[in-house]
Parts: structure tokens; C-alpha cells; sequence
């Protein structure tokens, strides 16, 4: 058995008895491995009792869940329209050009993934990213190209 | 004895460094601070802003950067010393001294994970006063404050709440929105990260008032935060005895969870929402029947947004009639405010019903961050129409609004200054609706998309008398044809958009909708 079969099984365990416990499962899965590994669905079909298909219904339904590896970090940018009031468009577009990236791909060197967003609630300091679970506020590109340099350091 | 000093963890404050703030000071004062995260006052162009308890009163100090620190402690803040950054007395500043803050009463003033602090503050005092009161007695107070949904579809709180009562099931729910995906919008983060337990109350009284003892609260997943201090104030809710089996020894019991949602903007719409928690994809139901008949696991189930239950608590302790006096029209009690986009003094603003967009933008908001003339306006998130200056004077007020084909929504304003192309405004309107679109129902689902070719179309010059008239046509379609609000008011953007600023879609005069 795969080990991260062993790390789903574990999530399983924890909330096969949770009342609609997918969602909660899914996320504790990708909290966990950083991804929803396709090969996943069988064992998660079987223990709740539903077809793989739903179980890729689902995962595929929501933006959140993701089926392949991210880089090491996620940089979520904002492009809802109180961002896109302050310049989101033209951070967007930096950022695409500094990591040489469009949306949903991983910069060649593994560190940095790139995903849209639709509000962080944020608004009040648009325009506004996300950087693996922070948020920042106020971003132009200069503040984006040092939170960048920043991540990629090693710890 | 220690100086206690408040430094918010509200996320917004914590994206311009709270954090870094915080701990700064604590390295630099050791044990003569006492710190406190609190949530935040909402006046968001001064975070991070620190407060300091004096004999006068707490001293505000902000926007405060790390370089600005030793500074402080040289000029004996802790003493509220003279410094440029500081504000004067919080309570007195104008902006947040003309606000009539009922549901936002507490945000920015207590701690919010302490339950000892939120009893101190009037907290739990509408509980004990539900504790007394039968359950229909509690739906009618609710139905006599006039408080209608704030989430955006301004549906009465009490007459839902009755529907459920009148069911008889052993299981009934109470599940709270907090998906707020609309972008302009931050009052229900900011309930959840600075006054979490005024939900949890509010949503204990739903209980009593509709006999559910299960709660879900569905916390959207780009609210890392706000999942942390959820979760904090719950379990300090169960420590207190305010949560469980026995609440208050009353006998009564309440169970309440947080969910996470998965980043899709449809799980706004209630019957996405319990697909969604019942562990399904997020596709809208039919309607009826009603969730308030057969709603989570197809029983009762209340759905309200989270300002809506934030909001019953000061109802049941102050009375209906206290709520009630307050607003205009069919639109009683206050608002939570967010000004957000281009606009100089973005933040929370809660007010009676009836102040108008220029007020807000102006008095409050200062006007456009840029300096540049505010173009036009977005009410209401994405679904909402764009408003022109001429229709700033417009007060907030749900009939009102609906007057002028506008919608009031969860209470966000985005404001955008005269360089918007409002052709690609309406464009974004198309795109979001096809990116977030279920899929269930036609208009919605290829709708979105062919408004996306036609306008680009437009923008791209082409035919745009034709292109047009084809986007209103299609726009009749979703308004009529779609089974929810995402398709059927995504025309409101868009239409609004042409009808209001034709000259960016290269149309000549101003043709009005029909």
C-alpha cells in the first residue's frame, strides 16, 4: 500500500461517521498531503459508501480541492471587482510575467503556484493576495516581488 | 501593574502586520503589557491600529509600523504620549462616533474568544431573555424587530424562523451562511473574527426559538482566520456551559460546528449551501420545497446570513421596538456598511437604514482613493448593479433600491473612479457567473459563457448597436430563465453597466432597458 494511502485510510477513519463528512474529509486530506491524490477515490468511494464518480463529482466541483501537487507555495491573487478598482489587473499580469506562469500552473522550479481568487474579504485593502494562508493588503508589485523573494528563501 | 494594550487579529489588520506589530511591542515591553487581539473598529486606513487603556479612556495610535514602535515607547504611549501617529480617545473619533453600531456593538472592543469579557459587554443577556420566553414568543419578537435577511434577499428573519417552528420533526437545524463570497463585502469576517460569540448567541437563540439543537456554521475556506477564532469562541462557549447539553441548566440543548466550504461562490445560495454540508456538490435545489420545510438531511432547517443571527441577540435583549425605531420604510434597523475598491477611507460603517450612497461615499469614504472622480459604483457584490453619480443621492433602503433597479445585497459598496471600462466590468460579470455557474440550468450555465464572446465582441468594436442588443436579449433570458439568483442577476451588472455608461460600449445615445 502506497504510504499516502496509509494518510488517507487515517483520514477516513476520522470522519467516515460524520454527518455529510466529505467536505470535512477532502479537507483534511489536502491539509494533510497538499493534494487530493486521484488514486484516493476508491478507498474514500468504499468507506462512505458512494461511487467514485462522486467522489470526483465533488472534487472537481469545488476550486479548493486540488488533484495534483502545488508548488511549495500558493500565491492566491485577488480578481474581484473592489481588487480590480484598485489595479488587481495589472498585479495579475506582474505576477504572470515575474513567475512566468498563467493561473492553475507551478513556477519551473516547484516553488510557487499560481490561483485565482474571488475574494478574501479583504476589500477594504484592495488589492489584496494570499500567500499560502496569509493575506496581505495594499499589494502593488513592489510589496508582491518582496513577499516572492521572501518565500523563496530558505527557512 | 501591566498597561493593556489591544492589537486586533482581524485579518485585514494581520495583512498590513498586526502580527509583526504585536509581537515587536511585546519584545520591547516584556511584562509591563498586557496585550489584547481584539477585532477591529473597521476605520481600515489606520491599521494596524493599537489601542492603549488610560485613565482617559483607550488612545488610539495608528496606522503603526514596525519602524514606528521605538518612537512610541520614547514618547510614553503607554501613557498616551503625544506622538503623530496618535488619534485621540477611540470612542471619540468622528467617524466612529456617528455610526449606530447595534450588531457591530462589541467589534474592536472585547476580546473575542472571552466569554467573561462578552458578559461584561452586555453579551448573553438575549439568551437569558430567550431562556424565559416560549418559542413562538421569541419568532415574534424577531417578526416585530422588521429584521429581514442580510444576506442579501431581505426575506423577514421571523417569518422563516415561524415556517420552522410550525414543522413538527424530530430534527431541525439551524445552519448559518457564512460563504460570503461577494466581492466588497467583509461584515460578516469581521463579526467572526472580532465578536464570534454574538453569532453563536444569536444562533443558540434560533435554536430555542425553532427547537434545533444542531448548528453548522459553513465558513467560507478564504477565512483561515476566522476559522481560528470560530473555533476558539466555541469551545470557550462549551467551557462556560453556554453551548452543550444543558445550556445554563435550562434544560435546553445546542451543538454547534463550523464546516469548511471549498472556495465555490454558488454555496452562497442556501440550497448549495446544505448540498454542499450534506457532502454533495454544490448544485442548487428546486424550490419548494422550502429548507425551512425540508432543508439539511431534509429536515427544518433555518439558513440565515451571519449578520442576521448577529443581530438577535440585541433584539431579544433590548426589545423589538429598540430595533425597529431605527430605519426607514420597510427597512427597519441598522446596516453594516462595507466601503471597499477606490475609496480613501475604506471600512465598516453601520448606520440606520436611509442614509444615502453620498453620504457614505463622501462623509465616510472621503472620496476616491485616487483622487480621481468616483465613476460608478457596485452595490450589493457581484450580482449587484453599477450605479452613476446621479443616483448617489439614492438612500439605503430595499424598496428604494429596487426602485431604481439596484439591489442593496449584503451591504458592500465598490467604488471604481473614471478610468473603469465599465464594457470589461460587464464582461468580469459574464466571466464570474460562468466560472461559478453550477451548471444545473441552461441560462445560467451557457448564458455566462456567450455573454463573454459577445461582449468581447463589443469591446473589440464590432457591431456594438447589434452586440448590444443581443447582450439584452440574453440578459432577458438568464433575468427570466435562470433557477437562482447567480444567473438571474448577473444582468444587473451587466445591464446596468450599458445603460448607465453606454459611451464605453461604443453605443451613442442612452437607450434605457425596457
Amino acid at each position: 500500500m502506497l504510504s499516502e494511502d496509509l494518510l488517507v485510510e487515517k483520514h477516513i477513519d476520522a470522519h467516515k461517521a460524520t454527518p455529510g463528512g466529505l467536505l470535512p474529509l477532502l479537507h483534511s486530506i489536502q491539509d494533510d498531503i497538499g493534494y487530493i491524490p486521484e488514486h484516493s477515490y476508491k478507498l474514500i468511494s468504499k468507506a462512505l459508501n458512494i461511487s467514485v464518480a462522486e467522489v470526483h463529482g465533488v472534487v472537481s466541483f469545488y476550486h479548493h480541492f486540488i488533484t495534483t501537487p502545488p508548488g511549495q507555495h500558493v500565491l492566491h491573487i485577488c480578481r474581484a471587482e473592489s481588487c480590480q478598482a484598485m489595479g488587481s489587473t495589472e498585479l495579475e499580469a506582474h505576477a504572470k510575467t515575474v513567475l512566468n506562469v498563467e493561473y492553475h500552473q507551478t513556477t519551473k522550479d516547484g516553488a510557487i503556484s499560481m490561483e485565482p481568487v474571488y475574494c478574501l474579504g479583504n476589500c477594504a485593502l484592495s488589492p489584496a493576495v494570499m500567500l499560502d494562508e496569509k493575506v496581505y493588503g495594499r499589494v502593488s508589485k513592489a510589496r508582491l516581488d518582496a513577499l516572492l523573494t521572501s518565500s523563496r528563501k530558505p527557512k | 501593574m501591566s498597561t493593556r494594550l489591544y492589537i486586533p487579529r482581524d485579518s485585514s489588520a494581520l495583512s498590513l502586520g498586526a502580527d509583526e506589530i504585536a509581537a515587536a511591542i511585546q519584545a520591547h515591553a516584556g511584562t509591563t503589557v498586557d496585550i489584547v487581539r481584539n477585532g477591529s473598529r473597521g476605520m481600515y486606513w489606520l491599521e494596524p491600529m493599537i489601542e492603549v487603556v488610560t485613565a482617559k479612556g483607550r488612545i488610539a495610535y495608528g496606522p503603526v509600523a514596525p519602524e514606528d514602535i521605538k518612537g512610541l515607547f520614547d514618547n510614553d504611549f503607554l501613557n498616551g504620549g503625544e506622538h503623530p501617529l496618535r488619534l485621540g480617545v477611540t470612542d471619540e473619533l468622528p467617524w466612529l462616533k456617528k455610526q449606530e453600531r447595534l450588531t457591530f456593538s462589541r467589534v474592536g472592543i472585547t476580546d473575542p474568544v472571552s466569554v467573561s469579557d462578552y458578559v461584561a459587554h452586555e453579551g448573553y443577556r438575549g439568551l437569558c431573555k430567550a431562556l424565559e420566553l416560549a418559542p413562538a414568543a421569541i419568532v415574534q419578537e424577531v417578526t416585530d424587530s422588521g429584521l429581514r435577511g442580510r444576506g442579501g434577499a431581505a426575506f423577514p428573519t421571523g417569518i422563516k424562523w415561524k415556517t420552522v417552528l410550525g414543522c413538527t420533526a424530530q430534527q431541525k437545524y439551524i445552519v448559518c451562511n457564512a460563504d460570503e463570497g461577494d466581492s466588497g463585502t467583509y461584515s460578516d469576517r469581521m463579526i467572526m473574527e472580532g465578536d464570534p460569540l454574538v453569532l453563536i448567541e444569536g444562533m443558540t437563540i434560533a435554536g430555542l426559538a425553532v427547537g434545533a439543537d444542531q448548528g453548522y456554521i459553513y465558513l467560507r475556506s478564504e477565512y483561515p482566520d476566522a476559522l481560528v477564532v470560530l473555533n476558539e469562541a466555541i469551545k470557550n462557549a462549551y467551557a462556560a456551559g453556554y453551548l452543550g447539553d444543558d445550556i445554563l441548566g435550562s434544560g435546553h440543548r445546542f451543538h454547534l460546528e463550523v464546516r469548511r466550504a471549498a472556495g465555490a461562490y454558488i454555496c452562497g445560495e442556501e440550497t448549495s449551501l446544505l448540498e454542499s454540508l450534506e457532502g454533495k456538490r454544490g448544485v442548487i435545489r428546486f424550490k419548494p420545497p422550502l429548507p425551512a420545510i425540508e432543508g439539511l438531511f431534509g429536515k427544518p432547517t433555518v439558513v440565515n446570513n451571519v449578520i442576521s443571527l448577529a443581530t438577535v441577540p440585541i433584539i431579544l435583549d433590548k426589545g423589538a421596538a429598540f430595533y425597529r425605531d431605527y430605519g426607514m420604510g420597510r427597512s427597519r434597523g441598522t446596516l453594516p456598511i462595507q466601503l471597499a475598491g477606490n475609496i480613501k477611507y475604506c471600512g465598516l460603517v453601520e448606520k440606520a437604514f436611509g442614509i444615502t450612497l453620498r453620504e457614505l461615499l463622501y462623509d465616510y469614504g472621503g472620496g476616491s482613493a485616487s483622487g480621481r472622480p468616483i465613476r460608478a459604483v457596485q452595490v450589493g457584490g457581484p450580482l449587484g448593479a453599477y450605479l452613476p453619480e446621479s443616483q448617489f443621492d439614492t438612500p439605503l433602503d430595499y424598496e428604494k433600491f429596487s426602485e431604481i433597479w439596484a439591489v442593496l445585497g449584503h451591504g458592500g459598496i465598490v467604488a471604481f473612479d473614471d478610468t473603469v471600462d465599465m464594457a470589461r466590468m460587464a464582461r468580469y460579470a459574464f466571466e464570474f457567473c460562468a466560472i461559478e455557474s453550477c451548471g444545473k440550468c441552461t441560462p445560467c450555465r451557457i448564458g455566462s459563457t456567450r455573454g463573454v464572446e459577445v461582449m468581447d465582441k463589443i469591446i473589440a468594436g464590432t457591431q456594438p448597436e447589434k452586440n448590444a442588443k443581443l447582450v439584452r436579449d440574453l440578459s432577458d433570458t438568464m433575468l427570466n430563465g435562470s433557477l437562482c439568483a447567480l444567473g438571474g442577476m448577473t444582468p444587473y451588472p451587466v445591464l446596468s453597466a450599458i445603460n448607465h455608461f453606454p459611451e464605453d460600449f461604443g453605443l451613442q445615445q442612452h437607450e434605457l432597458a425596457a
